[in-house]
């Protein structure tokens, strides 16, 4: 039986699109945007995790890339990166490293820093990638948010792409700082229902 | 009935939907964001779910043996 495809079946386009367009012109990063508020919107507002499960391109890239594809070693995620420690620990490191990158903008907004026109990859490799920003096009905080945000992005992306190699398509997901942020959300929403379920099971 | 079924330990599911995605009987769906829920009696124990599982929660359950 095959499944009936949706329009955002096709949203993996979206996550090669968004690199694509950031390499030409950093501030096509700010659309990232769109995939830090909307999982977070839907959660808050819709009370379940709609994106994970139907939107998001990057899932639906690793999908593909391991499943139809073949890269994938198809291992089991190791043990310890599926914890409850480990995901909500890489959340907060993450926020944290979100945090930071913000506080940078408001430097160079503040005017005590300048502009870099670089990308950082794992938060300790500076990438030159001054092509794609021409300088004075936008107010230098935009751009430097612009080059913050897309290394967030892109580190992200790449750690997601080894472990789809490694092990399995999904794996990222297991510990994917947005999936822990939703499900937390969802969670909290569920709290009573989650709590009498518990209670049920322990008669 | 198929032999086998899916279940999932729901305290460790990270409720991703990549089970819901391959799932050819649509018999798995992610509850409200918290956790995936199996339907045993659509299900036919193809055990493509846990294969894609990241979090490595969904094991195949004997039926007779749970029954039993
Ligand atoms: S866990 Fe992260 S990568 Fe996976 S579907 Fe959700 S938002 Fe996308
Ligand atoms: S694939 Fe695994 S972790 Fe993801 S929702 Fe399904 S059971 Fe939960
Ligand atoms: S075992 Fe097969 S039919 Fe059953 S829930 Fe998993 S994917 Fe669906």
């Amino acid at each position: 039986m095959k499944k009936q495809k949706h329009w955002y079946d096709y949203l993996w386009i979206w996550s090669i699109l968004y690199f694509s367009l950031g390499f030409f012109n950093i501030l096509f990063a700010w659309l990232g945007m769109l995939d830090f508020m909307l999982p977070l919107l839907i959660a808050v507002f819709g009370g379940n995790k709609w994106f994970c499960n139907h939107l998001c391109g990057r899932g639906q890239l690793f999908a593909l890339l391991g499943g139809k594809l073949k890269l994938s070693h198809g291992r089991p995620t190791p043990h310890i990166l599926t914890t409850k420690a480990f995901r909500y620990g890489f959340l907060i490191f993450f926020m944290a490293m979100f945090g930071n990158m913000l506080f940078q903008t408001y430097l160079v907004a503040a005017g005590a820093n300048g502009l870099r026109e670089a990308i950082q990859l794992l938060w300790t490799i500076r990438v030159p990638w001054d092509w794609a920003y021409s300088a004075g096009t936008v107010p230098d905080w935009v751009a430097q948010f612009s080059f913050g945000f897309y290394s967030l992005m892109l580190t992200s992306a790449l750690i997601g792409l080894v472990m789809m190699l490694l092990y399995k398509p999904r794996s990222w997901c297991a510990f994917c700082p947005m999936g822990t942020m939703t499900q937390c959300v969802c969670k909290i929403k569920q709290k009573d229902h989650l709590l009498q379920e518990q209670e049920e099971a322990s008669l | 009935m198929a032999k086998r079924y899916a279940a999932v330990r729901q305290k460790d599911c990270v409720s991703c939907g990549a089970c819901q995605a391959v799932c050819p009987k649509s018999a798995i769906a992610v509850w409200k964001g918290c956790f995936a829920k199996v339907d045993k009696e659509l299900c036919i124990g193809c055990g493509l779910c846990a294969k894609a599982c990241p979090a490595n929660v969904i094991t195949l359950l004997d039926r007779e043996a749970a029954q039993a």
